[in-house]
């Protein structure tokens, strides 16, 4: 395990930093903007001790989310586990390390990078994340490496029943020019309460494609905050797909820096809510130079007495002309007990752009739904076509095929769980 | 096939069809003509059971069953078809998928075994071709982006596919130019049969040309005021429905001349 003779200087002062700065503001609390409708007392009082170890069920959990022809990198209770991983499928074009290894080589820009691609300030869950900074890992993809091979992270947080916090880290820097696909799953035994408090920061060189999908399938008691931190550099390419499911209280904040020209990126995700969960989406799009493209398409189901935040802000500052971003909100609400926090944040400095947002929150379509009756399906089988065909937008997006089917697997098998029960608390509702 | 009797609808508050009486056999095609908001559709959404559309008196047996008593999908699945005046766009849902469920619930409602991919496809094909689809319309979502001729041949197109007992064409000539008119009109006519009737919902005899029916119904003010048969669609054409509105109604429950018991 750590040896603190053996970490670099400079992990312990970022963690120092980061220790003090969360000492100074503790957890959020509703009186906060950004933290306005999701209070975080629940994760704030659980006072979990860290994880230590690898629980009993974490190779099945990790088999049960495999990919196949991928690269698989297990992080159990916050630590690579490097038998859980299998590298067999590793390319020519990108390095892989644990976090720890990676950062006593000190090479391949993991000091310059690692804590640094956002301000741990305006990040409360961040900073307590790097006050623990340990382990993870960190994939570097060699400038111009086209990496055909997925890179799926399988992230497990367990306590064997009992409660624990772990604090994953993952680091990608893409290399200039370079391409590659990752995505992020997490997972829990299912029943298990935990809080996770996961961070990835991503840098995306000049003229780097990155597809970075996540699947948030964590057990129905957990806590679960996500920070995506990414830089996209001039003519870079970043993409996130984020699916959730799981998790009692989410927060996810992705924000996404376009620091040079003509970068482009996409922020799409679909999130399913029933019962009493709260799942809060928190995305920051910067467009900080001129010709970069964004495009952001949020979609929520929404059942039982759920409740969802979405928070989309788009900055675009005073250089950053012909900027052309689209961001567009939607929800369904299939009860009536559910509820919906949606905040479009536009603040435009620049005079010549091309913004766009749109919100819409409502109900199935009636019409649709007769129409689809009229011609012999049943109202279950009419609300679920609607249903697949509202979040098939997304996911269709997803550039991993055996991900894509997994996922799709998975909502919808979770639609059925929010649908029934949805049904169930409003009698002749839908 | 269908009785229908002193139907009285009522449309948020508002009192659409004030007691229609028709009965359709077997093998029939029965056009329903009529000025704008006589209650031509109304009476068309009725018989699909639209929910906005709520039946205050009267009756419609269907086969021997009370149609009023059935939700939209089992009255799809018991054979009753129409044709949308307006077909609904459905983003994100594929055409084809779509109708094979369509085709599926109604086969396993039949008892018949559920059709699988490619047998699905091999039909689909073949009534594609009668009506001159064309294919990647199939990859397409429902109706979406579709030009409004394109829409109504998507309809008849799943008519031929659902080939159902009872079918309404609910306007389905409007918006179509004449060459879509004739194969949309090939389509029904190819599926005319001793077993399977029509309702044929038109404002104008234009289409009537093409499917010839059996009977014509006047509606007007949410009243049947005349029946005949196909010259009647002619007289109308010549003279509008200006001249209807000064003649007597027939009253509900009043037997309509031509439908045959």
């Amino acid at each position: 395990m750590t040896t603190t003779t053996s970490t670099p200087a400079w992990v312990e002062e970022r963690r120092a930093k980061a220790k003090a700065r969360f000492a100074q503001t503790g957890f959020p609390t509703t009186r906060q903007e950004e933290w306005r409708f999701t209070n975080v007392a629940p994760i704030a009082d659980s006072n979990f001790p860290l994880a230590h170890g690898a629980p009993q069920h974490a190779a099945s959990l990790v088999n049960s989310v495999a990919v196949p022809g991928s690269v698989r990198l297990a992080i159990i209770n916050g630590q690579f586990a490097a038998g859980l991983s299998d590298l067999s499928a590793l390319p020519k074009g990108i390095r892989i390390a644990s976090l720890r290894d990676g950062a006593r080589d000190a090479t391949d820009g993991i000091e310059q990078h690692l804590g640094r691609v956002f301000s741990i300030d305006t990040h409360p869950f961040a900073a307590l994340n790097t006050s623990f900074l340990d382990d993870g890992v960190a994939i570097m993809v060699t400038r111009g490496a086209v990496v055909e091979t997925p890179i799926h992270i399988v992230v497990v947080t367990s306590g064997d029943g009992k409660g624990v916090v772990a604090h994953p880290r993952t680091l990608v820097i893409a290399g200039a020019n370079s391409q590659v696909r990752i995505a992020q799953t997490f997972i829990g035994a299912p029943g298990d309460v935990y809080f996770n408090n996961a961070v990835a920061e991503v840098v995306v060189e000049e003229g780097a494609i990155v597809d970075f999908s996540t699947d948030q399938r964590e057990s129905d008691k957990a806590f679960h905050v996500f920070n995506l931190q990414v830089h996209v550099e001039a003519k870079g390419v970043f993409a996130s797909h984020a699916f959730s499911t799981g998790s009692r209280i989410m927060r996810h904040d992705i924000g996404i820096g376009l620091k040079g020209e003509g970068a482009d990126c996409t922020i799409n995700g679909v999130y399913l809510a029933d019962g009493d969960r709260l799942m809060d989406t928190h995305t920051s799009l910067d467009h900080a130079t001129a010709h970069c493209t964004s495009h952001e398409i949020y979609k929520g189901i929404l059942a039982g007495k759920a409740k969802a935040v979405f928070n989309g802000r788009i900055i675009v500052r005073i250089d950053a002309q012909k900027t052309d971003a689209k961001q567009t909100n939607r929800a369904l609400l299939l009860s009536d007990d559910c509820t919906i926090n949606s905040n479009p944040q536009l603040e435009i400095f620049a005079d010549d752009v091309k913004c766009t947002h749109g919100a819409a929150v409502g109900q199935l379509d009636e019409e649709a739904m007769f129409y689809l009756q009229a011609r012999g399906l049943n109202r279950t089988e009419a609300r679920d076509l609607l249903l697949h065909a509202f979040a098939g937008e997304v996911l269709d997006g997803l550039k991993i095929p055996e991900l894509r089917e997994q996922i799709s697997a998975t909502l919808f098998s979770a639609l059925e769980r929010d649908v029934r029960a949805s049904t169930a608390l409003s009698p002749g509702g839908l | 096939m269908l009785d229908v009797k002193n139907l009285k609808v009522r449309v948020e508050d508002k009192e659409i069809l004030r007691g229609i009486t028709l009965s359709v056999k077997a093998g029939e095609v029965h056009a329903i003509m009529g000025p704008n908001g006589s209650g031509k559709s109304t009476f068309a959404r009725a018989l699909a059971g639209h929910p906005g559309y709520e039946v205050t008196e009267g009756s419609v047996t269907y086969k021997g069953q009370d149609l009023l008593e059935m939700d939209p999908d089992e009255r799809a699945r018991e054979g009753v078809f129409m044709a949308f005046q307006y077909p609904v766009e459905i983003p994100g849902v594929n055409n084809a998928y779509f109708l094979k469920a369509a085709l599926n619930a109604k086969r396993k409602h039949q008892g018949l075994e559920e059709l699988d991919a490619m047998d699905f496809m091999a039909l689909v094909k073949e009534k594609a071709k009668i009506l001159d689809i064309d294919e990647k319309m199939l990859l397409r979502s429902v109706n979406e982006g579709f030009s409004g001729g394109e829409k109504k041949r998507n309809e008849i197109f799943h008519m031929a596919v659902l080939e159902p007992a009872l079918a309404v064409l609910d306007e389905t000539d409007s918006g179509l130019d004449i060459d879509a008119l004739r194969i949309v009109s090939q389509g029904v006519n190819a599926m005319r049969s001793p077993d399977r009737a029509f309702i044929v919902v038109t404002h104008y005899q234009r289409l009537l040309n093409y499917i010839v029916p059996d009977y014509v119904h006047v509606l007007s003010d949410g009243c049947l005021v005349r029946s005949g048969g196909r010259e009647l669609a002619l007289e109308l054409e010549e003279k509008g429905y200006g001249w209807l509105e000064a003649a007597p109604r027939l009253g509900s429950g009043q037997a309509v001349v031509g439908a045959r018991k």
